[in-house]
């Protein structure tokens, strides 16, 4: 017995060696052993910030990237033409000079002299070779060149031209000339946008397939320089000194820590470990009365769609009496609680202005709202207008907590207004839910959106006819018309009204679907942290201005 | 007994061969693209990305294109990770997870001998009752219910190890605890019954005829022919807490396999879960062998010459 036992205890050993040896633990305990002193190390840091992740990044490659958390790494360790400021609004960051043609369609850009973290000058050429490469290999992003109105990124989306002939043009190293389709007042602002970051072609070509998975095989010309990832883990920002605003950043390290379960999140926050986490709901109620809960409006919006084809709710009185009949107020406040507020209108407020500096809520307002009673007449009509007596529909679902939360919500809302409704509800899971939606074999679809760039049209130019988005069977040719002039129509003041028209027609002439309400997270972060800005669009956070007060 | 080998070995072959092909196909039936971003795809950009993966041909070829490159090792690369490499997202994600699991079965081990031996020695005594409750308590509360509670006592409250993340030896021990529970449990109820089962078996009683010492008895005859059919259950149990558990690793930010593969399926991650259940198959496979030759060395009453006894 007794050597059976040595062999099973040695094969235990052995396995545990193995596998401590493959074990690697996050280095910046491991390299802080090697600096000897460790409470001297973080104390001699100066300006530290610690923050949560939910997610490792998927790849640092700006032509590839297509994540939130990827998105706010670059925005941090890279540099563009513009970044979003305090407001975001873009501002000037490589960009010293901009001058463009009288059809503002042909712009030049002036570069200031930068440099990469390897010493290498940031010049026009690491623009062109990184804007032509994200349509060269069909990037998740590449629509961001189409939206930009950049020449020929449609035509090489759809594969009818090669992606060398993208309308950007380095001109000499420090000029850059972008040539567009037609006008469009967006530039700047879409500039921002991580898939517009430059790239040094000879370092990219260098590392080949690995370009970007490691902190050590990439570039960085931003803020901040990123000197440690350690995969599913975290990573770890320092101040960039080579930064041609270093002056203007605070902060010396920030650790970020991926924390994927929002109860863990809360105990490293109680614990010190990290200064800002976000909230679940089941938390809220906890923390509702802490000094550091903060709740943070997030421009994204969750609706129903309609089938438009379908033969009682492809009638508008029938729609604005659904409209009307959900009290949207006591769906965020009673059943979400979650920092989500009620939105009676497409684009969410507090994140667009007018060029007068008015919210595109303020202006607009709200949309179908209404008593029961009201929307009781509005049904009664459309009910005799289409010859139907009682409306059985379903309405298609993800299969997740707040999606059947919401659709339970809805369910007991509509049944209870509105005589003779009966409303199904039909969970799948969410790859699902967008192709039943896609193939508009729905009734009823619970949808959500989010912008792909900070202007009200991102909510507002997926209802034309055929948009990919639109994926109901929409259709206003007013609206259509008003979105193609929009998008060319230069004076600010004339297109802002034009995009107010826009929601006028697809909410009160159309009713062609229900806002709910508007996402919103629950934060705690110390009180100590200042200018830490959460944008809306791109990347969703700008450590740039962000300092600690102790 | 060579022969033995080489058929065991032909077998897994085919078990392996039969998941792989079920898994591919049953796979094909999820709805979706394994593309980031499906909500703003559009179907120009679809086809574009399906030609470029070769998900535009027929799934037939598909799977003998996948074949061939698993025949030389190569499992392909993660859609959502693009440029990283299936088997090397395997390789740093199965250390933590397996190191969690490997101690976890370790303490669990030795605390379910301890019970089980001590219970059944102690038959029908309090000390019996006592853990036959506490296995049955093991048994039926989840692992992460134990994972929640003993972050905020030990880690929030008391401060004695970390919270969560992975800096350390020390980050370890709490998911390994957590885990422990549910092994402990089972290897205590399992040795618990073994043991007296054997204690009423003849060559016991023979023994103890003999006059050899009452500690003899059990060491010798009582506890290690108990421990033979501990050794099957604990292979399969190794495998399944070895590769990971989605909420302990999530609850800890311990950076396993096991949260890797749930988030695969979601996203529909083609290759990657095909890669982790290529891996956990083998591996379930081969602890089942490795079982099977030790369970031969222990039980004298097998040989592997012939069929069976």
């Amino acid at each position: 017995m007794g050597r059976k036992i040595r062999i099973q205890a040695l094969m235990i050993l052995m396995a545990f060696v193995l596998i401590l040896s493959g074990c690697n633990f996050n280095s910046s305990e491991s390299s802080s052993e090697g600096s000897g002193d460790k409470e001297g190390d973080t104390k001699s840091a100066g300006q530290v910030l610690n923050i949560s992740a939910t997610a490792d990044i998927p790849t640092l490659d700006s032509t590839k990237a297509h994540d939130g958390v990827a998105f706010t790494v670059l925005n941090n360790v890279n540099e563009g033409l513009y970044r979003q400021d305090e407001n975001h609004q873009p501002i000037e960051a490589l960009v010293t000079e901009h001058t463009e043609n009288e059809d503002q369609t042909v712009h030049t850009f002036k570069l200031r002299e930068s440099k990469w973290s390897n010493g290498d000058p940031v010049t026009a050429q690491d623009f062109e070779y990184a804007w032509k490469r994200v349509m060269k290999d069909a990037s998740p992003y590449n629509f961001m060149f189409v939206t930009a109105s950049i020449k020929n990124a449609e035509a090489i989306m759809n594969g009818e031209k090669d992606a060398a002939e993208l309308g950007v043009k380095a001109v000499d190293e420090q000029t850059l000339e972008v040539t567009l389709e037609s006008a469009n007042p967006l530039l700047q602002s879409l500039l921002t946008f991580p898939t517009f970051l430059p790239q040094n072609q000879k370092f990219v070509e260098e590392q080949g397939d690995q370009y970007a998975l490691e902190a050590e095989n990439i570039l960085f010309n931003g803020p901040f320089k990123l000197v440690e990832w350690t995969h599913d883990q975290g990573w770890k920002y320092e101040k960039n000194a080579d930064y041609w605003d270093a002056e203007a950043v605070k902060l010396d390290t920030i650790n970020a820590y991926v924390v994927k379960d929002p109860a863990t999140g809360v105990n490293l926050y109680e614990t010190n470990k990290v200064d800002r986490i976000d909230l679940s709901s089941e938390s809220v109620d906890q923390f509702k009365n802490d000094p550091n809960f903060d709740t943070i409006l997030e421009p994204s919006m969750i609706f129903l769609r309609f089938n438009h084809t379908h033969p009682v709710l492809g009638n508008k009185n029938i729609r604005q009496a659904i409209n009307m009949a959900i009290d949207k107020e006591s769906l965020t406040d009673v059943i979400l609680k979650d920092g989500s507020t009620a939105l009676n209108g497409v684009v969410p407020k507090g994140f667009f202005q007018s060029p007068e500096g008015k919210d595109y809520r303020e202006l607009n307002g709200d949309f179908n709202t209404g008593t029961v009673e009201e929307a009781q007449k509005l049904w009664e009509a459309g009910l005799k207008e289409t010859g139907a007596s009682d409306v059985a529909v379903s309405i298609n679902i993800s299969d997740s907590e707040d999606h059947k939360k919401v659709a339970e919500y809805l369910q007991a809302q509509l049944e209870d207004n509105l005589p003779g409704f009966k409303l199904e509800i039909k969970a799948v899971p969410f790859a699902q839910r967008l192709e039943i939606e896609k193939a508009i074999d729905y009734d009823l679809s619970l949808s959500s959106w989010g912008p792909d760039y900070s202007d009200p049209m991102t909510y507002l130019d997926m209802w034309v006819k055929g948009g990919s988005a639109n994926r109901m069977d929409y259709h206003n040719p007013k609206l259509d018309e008003l979105v193609t002039q929009a998008r060319t129509e230069t004076d600010l003041s004339k297109r802002y009204e034009m995009l107010l028209n826009i929601e006028k027609i697809l909410l009160e002439e159309d009713a062609a679907i229900v806002p709910l309400y508007q996402d919103g997270t629950s934060i705690l972060m110390r009180e100590k942290i200042k200018d830490l800005i959460v944008h809306p669009t791109g990347a969703s956070h700008s450590y740039k201005w962000a300092s600690i007060e102790e | 007994m060579k022969r033995y080998f080489v058929q065991r070995i032909g077998y897994m072959l085919i078990t392996l061969f039969i998941i792989v092909t079920a898994t591919f196909f049953l796979m094909q039936l999820l709805p979706g693209t394994p593309f980031t971003n499906p909500e703003k795809l559009t179907a120009q950009q679809l086809t574009v990305l399906n030609a470029k993966y070769g998900l535009d041909q027929p799934v037939a070829i598909q799977y003998i294109r996948y074949l061939g490159n698993l025949v030389q090792g190569d499992l392909g690369y993660s859609f959502q990770h693009e440029g990283r490499t299936v088997s090397s997202m395997i390789s740093t994600r199965i250390g933590p997870s397996a190191f969690i699991g490997l101690q976890a079965l370790v303490i669990g081990a030795i605390l379910g001998l301890v019970l089980g031996i001590i219970s059944a020695l102690k038959h029908n005594s309090i000390f019996d009752y006592g853990s036959v409750a506490l296995a049955v308590i093991g048994m039926s509360i989840p692992s992460f219910v134990f994972a929640a509670l003993l972050q905020y006592y030990v880690g929030v409250k008391l401060e004695w190890l970390p919270v969560a993340l992975w800096e350390g030896y020390s980050s370890t021990l709490l998911p390994s605890i957590a885990l422990s529970v549910t092994v402990t449990a089972t290897v205590a109820r399992f040795i618990r019954s073994e043991m007296l089962e054997v204690l009423g078996q003849d060559y016991v009683i023979t023994a103890r005829a003999k006059g050899m010492k009452e500690n003899q008895v059990i060491v010798k005859h009582v506890v290690r022919n108990a421990l033979i059919p501990v050794v099957t259950m604990l292979g399969p149990l190794a495998v399944s807490i070895m590769t990971g558990t989605l909420v302990i690793e999530k609850i800890f930010s311990v950076p396993g396999l096991g949260e890797q593969f749930t988030l695969s399926i979601l996203v529909l991650d083609y290759s990657v879960i095909m890669g982790i259940t290529i891996f956990y198959s083998a591996l379930f496979i081969f602890v089942v062998f490795v079982v099977d030759i030790i369970y031969g060395f222990l039980d004298p009453r097998i040989n592997y010459k012939g069929e069976s006894a």
